[in-house]
């Protein structure tokens, strides 16, 4: 079965099982891969992508969840790394290993595109979908300050 | 300028770079040195022909990083510290990760190994680098000052410059390149001849790391990324409890998995080979499998096994190893005018690194090659596992280094099963095979942070002071499983497991730490703390009561304790500073902890309050003040401990892996519970920076936590927490007892 959607802009026609799910689907075949798996229960949120300019989980989202939909992946955020919550990562320094900071962004921007100006404690409530086992949460909270006031 | 000759005699092989310096001139100027350990006549012939630097004449220097990256940023520090006594501008550097040779790239600090592990990096290369880097920039020095035919004390650099004040005259590092010859013998380099640090460029600043812009846009090269032409996918169903074997295999429900390719039988376990990720690890839970029962961790239960562990460490007939001795050991409790008495005890607990294990192999139609793709702690002991599997030499193995997802330990056992795996399913059908865990195989075959049980005695003398420290320890030996080779060299001490155990600093004049060997027949490992993780839980929180025992102020009484210890005083004092440790608060308490963790000097205060309803410890605010030496990156060594510090809050509060009958319990993050932002409170680090020898910074913080919280709560309720995770149904029923 065929099932169009958009990712990043482009648009796809998977033949694929329509149960399958959008984590592998971007990661095997489109080789998309930004967009982390870590534990493909919704637990870690490494896998954070966009849908229709919502964040989801990508190993929750299945191909027919996304059927005429649209999906931006880290790849897609900004052509150059100049979104400014990628800016703002870097000044902050906050990737460590870095395996979960693709889906750190994605929730970043997420709350930003919601919630231009968050405080502490929406952050801290916002991103404590995603983990880092690296342990850069200070730098996190610090880098969503920094693209707020910079944005 | 004078050259002095210098030979390679075994005799002077110590960790210094007492070593040839190789060069060569073709098309710019390489330099390489043997770094590791002596090599063999085979090894030799690949010194020559591994460069550490290349020096290009447009400028470029590519310098080889040792040291993998899982993020705590030695990648980038061990090549600047090359660059820095080079005198080398930072932006015209290039690093290249080095081949997989311990005789060249080893770590001179960790037995000459390319090994990142122990947090040794910095303090293992430094001074091996900074030599050499200083030997470069005399050989550049030594051309430019031949080239205008003046003294080359009237030289001197700006980076990648040799400037001729006199003459107003500059030479770039590319220009030199370009003419410049070669000495015979490498230039000798004193420990004056090296920058002294005010002159310092690059350490003690701020560079970013190389690979961060890669760790913002997805294009970071971890190993689960890689899809290679032709390439397979795998997946592999291993034995609960190491050591057993599979009796029965049914995969009539894995076939039917669409995608599947084959089963694999191995000796440990069954693999499946599919066409995509998703499909082999389906097919691999499909799978049907009995197990022999032979090894000996079948029937092994964590609680009851902790149970006999403590017994072990309590019965002083039970036979022991001893660690550190001194004075007349546990001997002078007998003299003592009180002796305190407490147990402490720790479970299993897991990496949790985010990128599960996996690894790439492509073993050749003739099976006599194979490439690798894998991040690993150790690019050698890679190499040889893969070689040994396949019986071939390891210069038949292509090895190819990526990034690690983090490692925390993980990633560096002696025999690198994640990669025997891969190596072994590509063997069966010579294709590439990259092979990925599932979170839930990273979690249920784990190798643990072991389960220790610590039996403590101390004694007073009349006049109050601490005379007599008796630490027995009951617990695996985490060498002998993770590292049999060195476990052997090491004369069969289990210094993973027991680093830490030993007290430096702490004035006690008489001291004896014994461990008592347990085989529970599980995996366990470094994990990030090492063995300062269980020993200082016990070391520290029992000092606390001590301090209590005698009314005494538990900072006050360690500082006292601590009298000949200048470093360590400054630490303890500046995290009292920090927290502003005699103001009262209400309803919340302050702990305080302190390590000597192989000479770092560490401090961390936390304040906690504590719901009685339901036993939840909440964390407010955690100071940290720490004197590592030279801080060569300062900004990624406060990244490094706040890191650390969320590290130490889950495996003080909530991490806790459990067994029955030998099979792990948990399997996933929602009963594997890992610090999210929400359970971290702000974080102060404070670097104490002296010009000792850079010592570690990569897990200091970690064994911090977990006293400093008990010690909190004690100063809270008056209630002792002795068992660590501190998970509310412990909390409860201590609060309640
Ligand atoms: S991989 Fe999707 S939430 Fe962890
Ligand atoms: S940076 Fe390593 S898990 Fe987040």
């Amino acid at each position: 079965m065929s099932i169009a959607f958009r990712v990043n802009g482009r648009q796809v026609t998977a033949d694929a099982d329509p149960e399958s799910r959008l984590l592998w689907y971007l990661r095997d075949q489109l080789e998309l891969t930004g967009t982390r798996y870590g534990c493909g229960s919704g637990l870690c949120g490494a896998c954070m992508v966009h849908v229709n300019g919502e964040r989801a989980f990508s190993c929750q989202t299945t191909l027919r969840d996304i059927a005429d939909k649209s999906v931006t992946t880290i790849e897609g955020l900004s052509p150059d790394s100049s979104h400014p919550v990628q800016k703002a990562w870097l000044a902050e320094s906050v990737p460590q290993c870095g395996y979960c900071q693709s889906g750190q962004i994605m929730s970043a921007a997420d709350l930003l595109a919601k919630t231009p100006n968050p405080t502490r404690d929406q952050i801290v409530e916002h991103m404590s979908t995603n983990l880092c086992r690296c342990g850069t949460y200070p730098r996190i909270v610090k880098a969503i300050e920094r693209a707020a006031r910079e944005a | 300028m004078t050259i002095h000759a210098r030979t390679v005699s075994p005799a002077t092989r110590g960790p210094s770079l007492d070593r040839r310096l190789f060069m060569q001139g073709a098309g710019g100027l390489t330099f390489a040195v043997a770094l590791g350990l002596p090599a063999s006549a085979a090894e030799a012939k690949r010194v020559d022909l591994s460069p550490w630097v290349t020096l290009a004449t447009d400028g470029t220097i590519m310098i080889r990083g040792p040291a993998i990256e899982m993020g705590q940023g030695s990648r980038t520090s061990l090549p600047l510290i090359f660059a820095e006594e080079m005198d080398a501008d930072w932006s015209k550097v290039q690093i290249v990760r080095a081949a997989p040779i311990d005789a060249v790239y080893g770590n001179p600090g960790f037995g000459g190994a390319m090994y990142t592990a122990g947090s040794s990096a910095v303090t293992g290369y430094y001074k091996a680098l900074r030599q050499f880097g200083a030997q470069v920039r005399m050989v550049l020095l030594d051309n430019a000052a031949r080239h205008w035919n003046v003294p080359i004390t009237e030289l001197t650099t700006e980076p990648s410059v040799v400037v001729h004040k006199a003459s107003n005259r500059r030479l770039g590092y590319g220009e030199i390149a370009a003419f410049a010859e070669v000495p015979a013998k490498a230039p000798e380099v004193r420990e004056s001849d090296l920058k002294d640090p005010s002159r310092f460029r690059l350490i003690g600043h701020d560079v970013m790391r190389v690979e961060l812009p890669t760790k913002i846009n997805g294009t970071a090269d971890y190993a689960i990324n890689l899809k290679l032409p032709g390439m397979i996918y795998g997946a592999v169903l291993r034995t609960p409890v190491p050591g057993d074997t599979p009796a029965t295999i049914d995969d009539t429900a894995a076939k039917a998995v669409r995608g599947f390719i084959q089963t694999v039988p191995l000796p440990y376990g069954v693999g499946v080979l599919a066409d995509s990720t998703a499909a082999a690890l389906a097919a691999k839970d499909a799978l049907k499998v009995t197990w022999a029962r032979k090894a000996k961790g079948w029937g092994f239960d964590s609680e009851k096994g902790l149970k006999e562990f403590a017994a072990a460490a309590r019965d002083p007939a039970r036979p022991s190893k001893p660690w550190e001795t001194a004075g007349t050991g546990a001997a002078a409790l007998a003299t003592a005018a009180s002796v305190h008495e407490a147990e402490y005890a720790c479970d299993f607990a897991y990496h949790a690194q985010m990128e599960p294990l996996n690894a790439i192999a492509a073993v050749a139609p003739d099976g006599q090659s194979c490439g690798l793709w894998v991040g690993t702690q150790s690019q050698t002991m890679a190499v040889t596992a893969t070689a040994n599997t396949l019986g071939i030499s390891p210069d038949k193995v292509a090895f190819h280094e990526h990034l690690l997802g983090g490692g925390f330990g993980r990633r560096g056992p002696r025999d690198m099963e994640f990669v025997v795996d891969a190596v072994l399913l590509s063997n069966a059908v010579k294709k590439p095979v990259k092979m990925v865990w599932s979170r839930e195989d990273d979690v249920r075959n784990g190798r643990f942070h072991p389960l220790t049980a610590h039996h403590m005695r101390a004694g007073f003398d009349a006049s109050g002071k601490l005379i007599a420290w008796h630490h027995r320890k009951a617990a695996d030996i985490v060498t002998e499983f993770q590292d049999p080779v060195r476990y052997q060299k090491a004369g069969q001490k289990d210094f993973i497991g027991m680093l830490g155990a030993e007290l430096k600093t702490y004035g006690i004049p008489n001291r004896q730490v014994d461990q008592i060997t347990m085989d529970s027949g599980m995996r366990t490992q470094a994990l990030r703390g090492i063995g300062f993780g269980p020993n200082k839980w016990a070391v520290e929180v029992f000092l606390d009561e001590l301090a209590l025992s005698r009314g005494a102020d538990p900072l006050a009484f360690r500082l006292d304790l601590l009298k000949d210890a200048p470093r360590a005083r400054a630490v303890v004092e500046k995290a009292g500073q920090m927290a502003d440790w005699g103001r009262k608060r209400d309803g919340r308490g302050l702990g305080v902890a302190y390590i000597d963790y192989s000479g770092t000097q560490i401090a961390g205060v936390v304040e906690v309050s504590v719901d009685r309803a339901n036993g939840q410890i909440k964390l407010h605010d955690v100071w940290i003040a720490m004197d590592c030496g030279v801080a060569v990156q300062p900004d990624n060594i406060v990244a490094q401990t706040e890191g650390c510090v969320v590290y130490g809050i889950g495996l003080a509060l909530s991490e806790r892996i459990t067994m029955v009958d030998g099979e792990v319990q948990q399997s996933n993050f929602y009963d594997y519970l890992i610090p999210r932002m929400r359970d971290v409170p702000p974080i102060h680090v404070e670097l104490i920076v002296t010009q000792n020898h850079p010592t570690g910074v990569g897990q200091m913080a970690t064994p911090v936590i977990a006293p400093a919280i008990s010690n909190a709560v004690a100063a809270l309720t008056g209630k002792r927490l002795r068992h660590m995770p501190m998970t509310p149904d412990r909390v409860l029923s201590v609060l309640k007892a």
